[in-house]
């Protein structure tokens, strides 16, 4: 057996490459539990199927997938124009801090106006992170993959020193944690879930995301930078241009993800508030394949890894590290699984 | 933010007690769920909550079903798996890190015939208790020991985070070894993290480079028992016995015994007796203990610990009690007076000896 | 003579806390020489820091133990190897799922080993000097060998990259693929010979913490570290004694933050920690600024795929 290069890249493989490396996964998995010496079947319900079975099982998906949502989606829009946003993290972390400083300023009372202040903020705050990055790239040709790694680190020490100095809860006895958010600074949440109505927002973002990409001339710049620079330049496309539209576009919607989760399930300033979302959702862009309606599977995906492995340690005692090492695979099968795309597998003769 | 109970709610809302304790004993035994902040290990905090499950299930046997999950983080998780818990059926729920606090309240509202315990918090319910030790009870004693053992008088203090824990921690200590020595210091080291086994290693490196010769940590790892055990100069351990990380030099530990409270709380469930209470237990009612001293402390000086702890237990001797000086020389608990609790829990300043900032 | 051994012990905590971060380091430099980047290095060294963990104690020797981190670390760029340059896969995508794979996959394995005691690799004096100098000795104890390895290894990897043939190819590879496949060099095996090393490395980095600097398995113990090394090879402008200095200095800065507080000054920790962040952006914005001096620092094909053409 072995590998030749197809002509054109396999329409079909393109749609059944994701669909194999999500049973090899599945099969993979099943063989892990073997090796750990539970049930794999048994298992394997619990993972994929047992956190989905309620409905609020799926409000808590739909939950957890918000963050990684919007987060990859900014990711993937920047990968398509070249331009690398590592720092959805520190953005998602700068969001919280921006959109959870309104709330505490404007205190315990308030109205309607809220929250829709703190969403700009979380959204400005994730902008304004970004456009660090973007004015390093543009105007002194710093990397973006490097700055906003950096940056991500420097944005958990500020809101570490934040809750633990400055805006300390004062009746808090000193724990390292900010007020509660006061009710109206507090997101809706839906039909008795934690479910809040970002989570459409998110939704909403994917077709956005699309329109912009497909539809609109600066969506075409942006593609057209990212897939012949050179080509893009001679057109005239600014290149300053795409890294600014590209990252604050990134910052904002990692920006809106933070103010969403603190004023959401969090509901104040605490020292963690992401499990690594901005990471993940690197890899939910690639199993996406930077395609909107391809992240929003694959963030209900990565987000059922994260719930199942709650289930499989209640019951099986297995331990939550599961969860990185399924998302790990899960990726390194679907990368794998690419060669068929652009290649054929050929059974040798003779 | 309050979520109404999707849950039917069960028609036993208002049983008596005789009813409940019926239809526990007829039906499947009572589940009882446990959420950690890290993984379980071999010592440590979780460590111990862990041990306090297992006395829980052997003691009580069929009558309970328990479980757990381990390595929860305090973010947005938390109040998932917690929720989890509490729809699989779970009929008692405790919650073992103060970063649980808010979320145990908030699944709390929605399951009402729940009943929740959170540790070392101070926000409760009508079904939420809180319970959490007297540490710094332990670490007085812990503090006599050591001020005894350390020849330079100079004790060294690997911290996470000046929370009032840690800060009660730090000054007990420091009132325990002045009984051994008058003049004794502690110095204070902040890592800035719970977790970070290298950085322990550096705190407690940098602390025997200033002359310290007894070692104490308030961090998640063991990492400063074993630096003192490597280098020679004695330790005491928190959370569980460390001396199996410093068998030379580890001198004793204050451990933390939850078992006897989580198998009284799951009875008072069993047996319909389970208020939302707050317990902070101390020496006297066993949630703090020593580990076994290492046999390299003195006779008398056993006998003196031996002493200091029936007499905490038996209330005779507190702790923080003045005449204290806070650094800045001012009186910070006057002559004779004993501290409340509540100026205890909200403790945020240094006795004169110890240095380190706030 | 109390100010020497403070002085003395001040440099040998440095120098210890450096060690780590100068293994990962001067793997990941390597692997970046050659155009390959690998934000798998937290992974790698915790994949490291539990095998190297288990091995030692199922085998009771600290070589077996070392040579099973060094193993896996391998292993792990191995697969990332495999994936970005084989199957083309993007590099920054593989290398942080490797992490997240990692984190994940150190977990299990170190799993029955976790908060297991263990005493630590057994120091080495340095030869030549004598038991008998307590303050001295009180000092020097404090280093491994592995201590002495990592500050070996940095002429190791000098030399090769500047002196050598092979680093003469390596980073003829890493400024031009096309150019370097032209004149006959074997990228791709070039390519994934510097990544193995660059996982090795972070292999014994973990090793270096998990068997000698605090010597225990405990799930994520690197604690970020592999970020930490990954920041100084930016910081370095991809020369190993640069990584060697910021890696000193990056140590010295958090010994330095610890003795200051242990005699009573007082910092904000939090934004302490933010400087080696804040001073990697900083040497970046200065190599970056001018495009020759960007050309003469960074590997110009840093990330970029190669398709050799058949």
């Amino acid at each position: 057996m072995r590998l030749e290069k197809r002509e054109a890249p396999s329409a079909a493989m393109l749609w059944a490459a994701p669909l194999l490396a999500a049973v090899a996964s599945v099969v993979l998995a099943g063989l892990l539990f073997a090796i750990l010496r539970v049930n794999p079947f048994a298992a394997l319900r619990l993972l994929y199927l047992a956190p989905i079975a309620s409905a609020n099982g799926v409000a808590e998906l739909a939950l957890k997938m918000t963050p990684l949502l919007l987060c990859a989606l900014g990711i993937a829009i920047g990968v398509r124009a070249n331009v690398w946003n590592i720092g959805a993290e520190g953005q998602f972390t700068m969001g919280a801090i921006a959109g959870g400083g309104m709330a505490l300023a404007l205190g315990p009372t308030g109205g309607w106006y809220v929250l829709p202040l703190m969403l700009a903020a979380g959204i400005l705050g994730g902008m304004a992170w970004a456009a660090i990055a973007a004015a390093l790239r543009v105007g002194t040709n710093a990397h973006e993959i490097l700055t906003t790694l950096m940056l991500n680190y420097v944005a958990q020490d500020i809101l570490s020193w934040l809750v633990h100095g400055p805006w300390r809860d004062p009746q808090g006895f000193n724990f390292p944690q900010s007020k509660t958010f006061a009710a109206a600074a507090t997101l809706p949440s839906l039909w008795g879930t934690r479910l809040t109505p970002i989570f459409f927002v998110a939704l909403l973002a994917a077709p956005c995301a699309w329109v912009l990409l497909q539809r609109t001339t600066a969506g075409y710049r942006l593609r057209v930078t990212g897939l012949a620079p050179a080509a893009a330049r001679y057109a005239g496309f600014s290149a300053s241009g795409t890294v600014w539209l590209s990252l604050l576009i990134a910052g904002g919607l990692a920006g809106l993800a933070g103010i969403a989760e603190v004023a959401g399930p969090i509901g104040q300033l605490v020292p963690t508030i992401s499990p690594g979302y901005g990471y993940a959702a690197i890899i939910v862009a690639f199993l996406g394949r930077l395609e909107p309606f391809g992240i929003v599977v694959a963030s209900a995906l990565m987000a059922l890894l994260y719930l199942g492995a709650d289930g499989l340690q209640m019951h099986m005692q297995l331990p939550l590290s599961l969860t990185g090492t399924l998302q790990g695979m899960l990726l390194f099968l679907l990368l794998a699984a690419d060669v068929l795309v652009a290649n054929r597998v050929v059974w040798r003769r003779g | 933010m309050t979520n109404l109970p999707r849950r039917t709610v069960l028609a036993g809302a208002l049983a008596t007690p005789a009813l409940m304790t019926r239809a526990a004993d007829a039906a499947a035994p009572l589940k009882v769920g446990f959420v950690y902040v890290a993984p379980i290990g071999k010592a440590g905090w979780t460590y111990q909550h862990e041990l306090g499950r297992l006395a829980l299930q052997a003691k009580l046997g069929d009558k309970v079903k328990t479980s757990y999950v381990a390595n929860v983080s305090e973010g947005a998780d938390a109040e998932r798996v917690i929720r989890q818990m509490a729809s699989d059926g779970n009929g008692l729920i405790f919650t073992t890190s103060f970063g649980f606090m808010n979320p145990t309240i908030k699944v709390a509202a929605s399951f009402p015939k729940v009943k929740f315990e959170h540790c070392t918090g101070y926000k409760r319910r009508v079904n939420v208790a809180t319970y959490s030790a007297r540490f710094y009870e332990g670490r007085y004693l812990a503090g006599l020991v050591a001020g005894h053992m350390s020849k330079k008088g100079v004790i060294g203090y690997v911290a996470a985070f000046p929370i009032p824990e840690v800060v009660q921690g730090i000054n007990a200590t420091l009132l325990g070894a002045r009984k051994a020595n008058p003049n004794i210091k502690i110095k204070v080291v902040w890592t800035s993290s719970w977790f970070d086994p290298g950085k322990d290693r550096e705190a407690a490196d940098t602390l025997i480079s200033q002359g310290a010769d007894v070692l104490m940590n308030h961090t998640d790892s063991p990492t400063t028992v074993q630096v003192g055990e490597e280098k020679g100069v004695w330790t005491t351990g928190y959370d569980s016995d460390m001396s199996m990380y410093g068998p030379k030099t580890c001198l004793t530990s204050t451990t933390m015994i939850w078992d006897q409270y989580y198998i009284k709380r799951a009875n008072m469930v069993l047996d319909g007796t389970w208020k939302s209470t707050d317990t902070w237990g101390g020496v006297g009612s066993g949630m703090i203990r020593m580990a076994p001293l290492n046999k390299a402390v003195p006779a008398s000086v056993a006998k003196e610990l031996e002493t200091a702890t029936s007499d905490i237990a038996a209330g005779r001797l507190k702790p923080f009690v003045g005449p204290v000086l806070n650094q800045a020389g001012k009186v910070a608990i006057p002559s004779g007076q004993a501290l409340t609790d509540q100026q205890i829990l909200s403790m945020n300043w240094f006795a004169q000896g110890v240095e380190g900032k706030l | 003579m109390a100010d020497l051994v403070l002085i003395l012990s001040i440099l040998v905590a440095t120098m210890r806390a450096a060690a780590p971060l100068l293994f990962a380091g001067l793997g990941e430099l390597v692997a970046e020489r050659s155009g390959v980047l690998n934000l798998g290095v937290e992974g790698m060294m915790l994949v490291g820091a539990a095998v190297g963990f288990a091995a030692h104690a199922v085998t009771g020797s600290f070589v077996l133990g070392l040579l099973a981190a060094i193993l896996a670390g391998a292993a792990m760029a191995a697969l990332f190897a495999l994936l970005t340059l084989r199957l083309l896969a993007n590099q920054v995508a593989t290398g942080l799922a490797l992490t997240i794979f990692g984190v994940g996959l150190s977990a299990l394995i170190g799993l029955p080993w976790a908060g297991v005691p263990a005493t630590g690799l057994p120091a080495a004096l340095w030869p030549g000097l004598a038991h008998d100098s307590p303050a001295l000795q009180q000092v020097l104890l404090l280093l491994d060998p592995l201590v002495w390895l990592a500050f070996a290894a940095v002429v190791a990897v000098d030399w090769f990259l500047r002196r050598s043939r092979t680093g003469l190819a390596l980073r003829a590879v890493g400024e031009s693929a096309e150019v370097a496949h032209a004149l006959g060099t074997k990228v791709l095996r070039i390519r994934f010979l510097a990544v193995l090393f660059g996982g090795a490395m972070a292999g014994l980095a973990g090793a270096d913490l998990s068997l000698a600097y605090t010597p225990m398995w405990v799930e994520n113990m690197t604690a970020g570290r592999g970020w930490i090394a990954l920041a100084l090879v930016v910081f370095s402008t991809w020369k190993p004694w640069w990584l060697t200095a910021g890696a000193l200095l990056f140590g010295f800065v958090t010994i330095a933050q610890f003795q200051a507080e242990a005699f009573g000054l007082s910092f904000s920790p939090d934004l302490l920690a933010t400087l080696p962040y804040l001073a990697t952006i900083v040497v970046l914005v200065l190599i970056s600024r001018d495009a020759t001096r960007l050309r003469l620092a960074a590997p110009a094909a840093l990330g970029k795929p190669f398709r050799p053409s058949d």
